[in-house]
């Protein structure tokens, strides 16, 4: 895996060396897109509204005027022909960077990504890799009408040949779309849409190292349990965790910000230091993540574990209108009540 | 043709070439026969304003006039309506009543409708109830209404999707031996979607008793028609499935409903699908989350007002001495009251059984839906008591 930093097109496109200015996630993202086009010329962005509009969430914003509209391209309103395109794209050299407008809609690209983009370096004996990012804005928690809330990332993990990445912070947003546009293998890039409008004084103008894609990081250091999480739940968790100090609970949080790769060492590191686990996340929990990452940990970590690994994740429900939203996604209270099934006593 | 044989003749041929190709048919091409012109005029269909206006029936103007003036206070009621907080979201048909409408006008009783995310009014013209047909975009619940009562099918939020759907349903009662015909509404961007080309096929290869309805208001959120096609008209695309296309103005209520007529007849007697791309305009944005002055041109705005579908009808009528000021009142003041009863409706909070979460994922409940179920209501059960 590449890693990319921040170079001199990042402090150009930040306005000059300064002082940090705080910055939005969807900012960041669009940062990303931004330096990694004017020091490549051969990433491309393109996608439904994303170039005269800059995307409905205006995460492309100003690329299509800056790089003009054959690099940030408004295509026809169709998924299987954007992803299929890039496949061609990617054949013949470039990077495409194609954003599915939301979750549900890039269902209709399934066909081009598990058939082609997933597999195509494996079957070409590794002559013809697909370096395409696939950002698709998921989850809930927005208030958005059927079929804009959808968490899909697990039909993404259970296809060989993917990466699956998903920030939680306006540093990693930056860094993990660096390292992403950089991968020479797909990477599907969920970009976690009710966190677009996190701010953070986060400014490219200060070159920051990328690391690779597959490294979790520890947001919270504590010793009684680990929550395992990332995404949208990152900041649930890490909520909980200080509402948890209350209890006399000290909870670390590790955000894993990499499905796949799947960093094992950072996580089962910091189990063993623990002893307790939960996993958080927002899609389902029947088949979902949480299920992979629980045997993961158990597998790994069995002797050092002094309770069950837990997990709290959405119902196994169609994603629900959005006046019941809040009955479905975990939340603070659901994540402190798995911890106290933790049997704290027990243990401590 | 003269000329080209003379040419091939004047061709020195080396002693022992090949043959001159003489172009001929593949053997197993068949010349089509049915007489029916699959190609659209290169005109959008005028009734309004031209002579053939006359041949049109009185009480259907007068019918077409009055639902035009309560669609246009409906699209203004829900757009308030969102300004209050009331509706999550609202995608308005302002400027596109009279597709919506008369196309709804043109079906039986017993016929379905597969309507887009967009196409509240024409579901609320078919009879469904205004409150319900808002269920989608106040997110109380995905559909608010037993499809098969009013035979429309959920309003469809993922584009073009709903299309193979109209298809197979026309198919299965044809198959059953009933003369339904199903109406499946799409956007201009929508047409770009593999489904809408695939239910076109299907439609065409089955005969299904189908049509379809492009409402061509000139953007698929920012991307105007240019980025979307490069066919001649979005009607054209029929022609490559073997079916007839039919090209409209979309703000002609009569046009509109006479095409629509035609084409649902042709269905219900056998004679397969229509395409029809009625061409309008979108007067509002996208939705009222849209920033429609990011990409189109206030001046554009205002030469399609000139033409809207209101203004244009009620002239006629006027001139036509079919309306006067007492009949003008009347429908505002009808349109009044339904959006005054919509408003109210609309006001009341839902009220939601957030245990409706399970009642419906299958028809009997798995043994981890009623575990996940008592989880919830035990912790209803605690925040009531906190
Ligand atoms: C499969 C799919 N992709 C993307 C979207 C997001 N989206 C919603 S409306 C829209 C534009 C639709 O334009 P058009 O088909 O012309 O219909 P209009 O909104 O103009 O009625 C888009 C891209 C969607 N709903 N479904």
């Amino acid at each position: 895996m590449t890693t990319a930093t921040t170079g001199p097109a990042a402090a150009k496109a930040g306005g000059g060396a300064g002082k940090a200015k705080p910055a939005t996630m969807a900012q960041a993202l669009q940062r990303a897109m931004r330096d990694a086009m004017a020091e490549d010329p051969t990433v491309h962005v393109m996608g439904e509204d994303v170039g005269t509009l800059g995307g409905v969430f205006r995460v492309t914003d100003g690329l299509a005027k800056e790089f003009g509209e054959d690099r940030c391209t408004d295509t026809p309103l169709a998924e299987a022909g954007i992803l299929g395109a890039a496949v061609g794209m990617a054949m013949y050299g470039l990077r495409p960077v194609v954003e599915m407008q939301f979750d549900a809609f890039a269902y209709p690209a399934f066909e081009q990504l598990i058939s082609h983009v997933a597999r195509m370096r494996n079957r070409t004996r590794g002559a013809m890799p697909m370096p395409i990012v696939i950002r698709v804005p998921y989850g809930g928690g927005i208030g958005g009408v059927e079929h804009h809330s959808d968490s899909s990332e697990a039909y993404y993990t259970a296809t060989p040949g993917l990466h699956v990445v998903t920030p939680a912070t306006v540093e990693d947003a930056y860094g993990l779309l660096r390292a992403a546009i950089a991968s020479d293998d797909p990477v599907v890039f969920l970009e976690p849409k009710r966190l677009y409008w996190s701010k953070s004084d986060w400014s490219p103008e200060a070159p920051a190292a990328v690391e690779p894609i597959g490294k979790a990081v520890v947001r919270r250091r504590g010793t009684g349990a680990t929550l395992i999480t990332y995404g949208p739940s990152v900041p649930v968790c890490l909520e909980a965790a200080e509402a948890a100090q209350a209890e006399g609970w000290d909870l670390e949080v590790v955000d894993l910000r990499s499905l796949v790769p799947f960093d094992d060492e950072t996580v089962c590191a910091s189990v063993r230091r623990t002893g307790r686990a939960v996993v958080v996340h927002e899609s389902t929990g029947f088949g979902g993540p949480g299920a992979e990452i629980a045997a993961r940990v158990t597998e790994r970590c069995f002797h050092h574990l002094e309770a069950p690994v837990l997990r709290v994740a959405g119902f196994d429900i169609p994603y629900p209108p959005p006046m019941l939203e809040r009955h479905h996604l975990p939340g603070v209270d659901r994540v402190l009540d798995a911890v106290a099934r933790l049997q704290w006593e027990a243990g401590s | 043709m003269d000329s080209l044989q003379q040419r091939s003749s004047t061709v020195q041929e080396p002693p022992g070439a090949v043959p001159t190709y003489r172009p001929t048919p593949p053997p197993a091409w068949q010349p089509r026969t049915d007489p029916t012109p699959l190609l659209p005029d290169t005109e959008p269909l005028r009734v309004l304003g031209t002579d053939a206006v006359a041949d049109a029936d009185p009480a259907l103007l007068l019918r077409l006039y009055a639902e035009l003036i309560r669609g246009r206070r409906y699209n203004t009621q829900a757009t308030a309506l969102t300004k209050q907080g009331r509706l999550a979201v609202y995608p308005s048909t302002h400027g596109q009543e009279a597709c919506e409408i008369a196309a709804a006008l043109a079906l039986e009783e017993r016929d379905w409708l597969f309507p887009s995310y967009r196409d509240t009014l024409a579901a609320v013209a078919r009879g469904l109830d205004p409150v319900q047909a808002l269920t989608l975009l106040r997110g109380d619940w995905h559909t608010g209404y037993d499809p098969h009562e009013y035979r429309i099918a959920p309003l469809c939020t993922p584009l073009a999707t709903q299309l193979p759907h109209a298809v197979g349903l026309a198919h299965a009662a044809r198959l059953k031996g009933d003369d339904v015909v199903a109406l499946a509404m799409v956007g201009d961007g929508g047409t770009s979607e593999g489904d809408f080309h695939e239910a076109l096929n299907f439609a065409a290869v089955w005969q299904a008793p189908v049509v379809f309805l492009v409402q061509n208001n000139g953007f698929a959120i920012s991307v105007p028609l240019a980025k979307q096609t490069a066919a001649p008209s979005l009607a054209h695309k029929a022609v490559g499935y073997g079916m007839p296309g039919r090209l409209v103005d979309g703000n002609d209520a009569i046009a509109v409903h006479q095409v629509l007529t035609e084409a649902v007849a042709r269905a219900r007697r056998g004679g397969g699908p229509t395409l029809v791309e009625a061409v309008t305009y979108r007067i509002d944005a996208h939705t009222n989350a849209d920033d429609a002055t990011r990409y189109r041109a206030a001046g554009e705005v205002e030469t399609w007002r000139a033409h809207d579908p209101i203004l244009i009808l009620e002239r006629e009528l006027t001139e036509r001495g079919l309306l006067d000021e007492d009949g003008r009142r009347a429908a505002a003041e009808a349109a009044e009251t339904m959006a005054a009863e919509l408003r109210e409706r609309m006001n009341a909070d839902p009220v939601l059984d957030p245990m409706d979460l399970f009642s419906h994922v299958y028809a009997e409940q798995t043994t981890q839906l009623r575990e996940q179920a008592a989880q919830l209501r035990a912790e209803l059960e605690a925040e009531g008591e906190a």
